[in-house]
């Protein structure tokens, strides 16, 4: 086994340390280390986006970043998006609009749709499918997915 | 996963040390969309994975009148084409990094590992081709440039030796009244790998009306991305017209030697690259004449 890494970062505005091997990937570290297991894994290779946080702002696979990568950077997990106040808008309209069943796409999809909100607050429903292309859903068909960020967003989906 | 030592150096030099060092068992890490999950599932071995994003040359991404653009071999996606001047001025690589994965994979993927993976399939290729990219490679002897459509030797396979790795990707500045395009055929609208891809650049006369120079590239048809000279010179005589692209089209599929495997067979691969060949050049053409 190869020696373990000390890595320092900041998770949810939090400082967190914690003891990686190389090989363990964020997401490992987020669930194994750090216990924070709202972030799932699907295909663990980069294809479905259960996985999805944000990493110094950018949207990531964390099962394709390693834990060790990640010093001194600041990373939000949908543990993160809620406010003490309450469920962030995107959380309210997934329930609203009942845009998930068994729920293991639903972290991935509501960082992945924060991420698309944060950068463009009023998108079209092309660029919502668009920007959500990268994230897979085995139970909802998509369309109350969609229509929920939409609907977040304060637009009205189309047709 | 297979346990490997992790490395992030500040220099240049101590990468190429530890490369030196480890060999074949050492891999360099940018973005990690290819090398991590090929790791985890046993495809490639590594003992040691150089992360090099921590170096300060291969985060560069600058452009220049003169010298043309300098492409950092770890810059990720999203940096090009959010640039808006690059955007305008390299529209085939534009095309190519705006297509590759989801955004999730466009917030980490590179062009140079990309290009280093050496994937027969792999979109950017075709597009540095077209944009006549050189390779800025650094290795224990120093440096050398190599031209892109010369890095790949075999799947998987690049150019570098022992100790060496790829810096930065280097585009001349676009000649006058230039327009490039790159497309690809995959079976849904995002997140899969080509079946074919095809780049296309041109830029005309004065007028507008002839072309100067062309440039043709191609992906998934062949061991390694490709470079059709003779499909290019078929544009040079008089304006032009389909016909030009038609006669190009035949020579790129003329020189596609594809495969046939679970994405497409041969012929199909072959019928494909005559279809995209033309699309690709009345893009290239129209965006050649807006410039
Ligand atoms: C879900 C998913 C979708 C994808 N979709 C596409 C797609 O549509 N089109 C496509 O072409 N690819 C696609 N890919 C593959 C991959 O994302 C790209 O090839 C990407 O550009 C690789 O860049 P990277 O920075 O992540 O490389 P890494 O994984 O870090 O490295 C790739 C390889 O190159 C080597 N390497 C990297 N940089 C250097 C360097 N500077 N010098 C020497 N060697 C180096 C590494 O050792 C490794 O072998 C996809 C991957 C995933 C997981
Ligand atoms: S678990 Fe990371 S993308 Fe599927
Ligand atoms: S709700 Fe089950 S996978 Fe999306």
């Amino acid at each position: 086994m190869t020696k373990k890494a000390h890595v320092q970062a900041t998770v949810n505005g939090q400082p967190v340390e914690f003891l990686c091997e190389p090989r363990q990937s964020l997401l490992e570290v987020l669930r194994d280390e750090l216990r924070l297991t709202g972030t799932k894994e699907g295909c663990n290779n980069g294809n479905c986006g259960a996985c999805n946080v944000l990493l110094d702002g950018r949207l990531v696979n964390s099962c394709c970043v390693l834990g060790v990568e990640v010093e001194g950077c600041q990373i939000t997990t949908i543990e993160g998006i809620a406010s003490p106040q309450g469920l962030h808008p995107l959380q309210q309209k997934f329930l609203e609009h009942a845009a998930l069943q068994c729920g293991i796409c639903t972290p991935g999809f509501i960082v992945a749709a924060k991420a698309l909100l944060d950068r463009h607050p009023r998108p079209t429903e092309y660029q919502v499918r668009h920007w959500l292309a990268g994230n897979l859903c085995r139970c909802t068909g998509y369309d109350k997915i969609i229509r929920a960020v939409l609907d977040a967003a304060g637009v009205a989906a189309s047709g | 996963m297979e346990p490997f030592d992790y490395a992030a150096p500040k220099t240049l030099n101590e990468a190429i040390a530890l490369l030196v060092e480890r060999g074949d068992r050492a891999r360099v890490l940018a973005g990690g969309t290819d090398i991590i999950v090929q790791v985890r599932e046993g495809r490639r071995h590594a003992d040691l994975l150089v992360d090099i994003k921590r170096i300060p040359e291969v985060n560069i991404l600058h452009y220049d009148p003169r010298e043309g653009l300098r492409l950092g071999a770890a810059v990720p996606c999203y940096r090009i084409y959010e640039d808006a001047d690059i955007a305008r001025l390299y529209p085939g690589l534009i095309d190519a990094v705006s297509l590759i994965g989801g955004i999730q994979i466009q917030s980490r993927a590179s062009v140079g590992g990309n290009l280093c993976n050496a994937s027969p399939a792999a979109d950017t290729v075709p597009a540095l081709i077209v944009h006549e990219a050189r390779c800025v490679v650094m290795g224990p002897a120093g440096q050398r440039l190599v031209p892109v459509e010369e890095f790949c030797v075999a799947p998987g396979r690049t150019v570098l030796g022992r100790g060496e790795l790829l810096v930065e990707l280097r585009l001349p500045p676009p000649r006058p009244h230039f327009g490039a395009h790159y497309l690809r055929f995959i079976p849904r609208n995002e997140m899969d790998i080509a079946v074919v891809g095809v780049g296309a650049a041109v830029a005309l006369d004065e007028r507008r009306e002839r072309c100067v120079q062309a440039r043709i590239g191609l992906a998934a048809v062949a061991p390694t991305p490709l470079l059709v000279p003779e499909a290019a010179a078929a544009l040079m005589d008089g304006p032009l017209t389909e016909s030009h692209f038609d006669r190009a089209a035949a020579l790129a599929q003329a020189a596609a030697r594809p495969i046939s495997d679970l994405r497409g067979d041969a012929a199909f691969r072959r019928h494909l690259v005559g279809v995209l060949t033309k699309r690709a050049l009345r893009t290239a053409l129209q965006r050649a004449r807006e410039t």
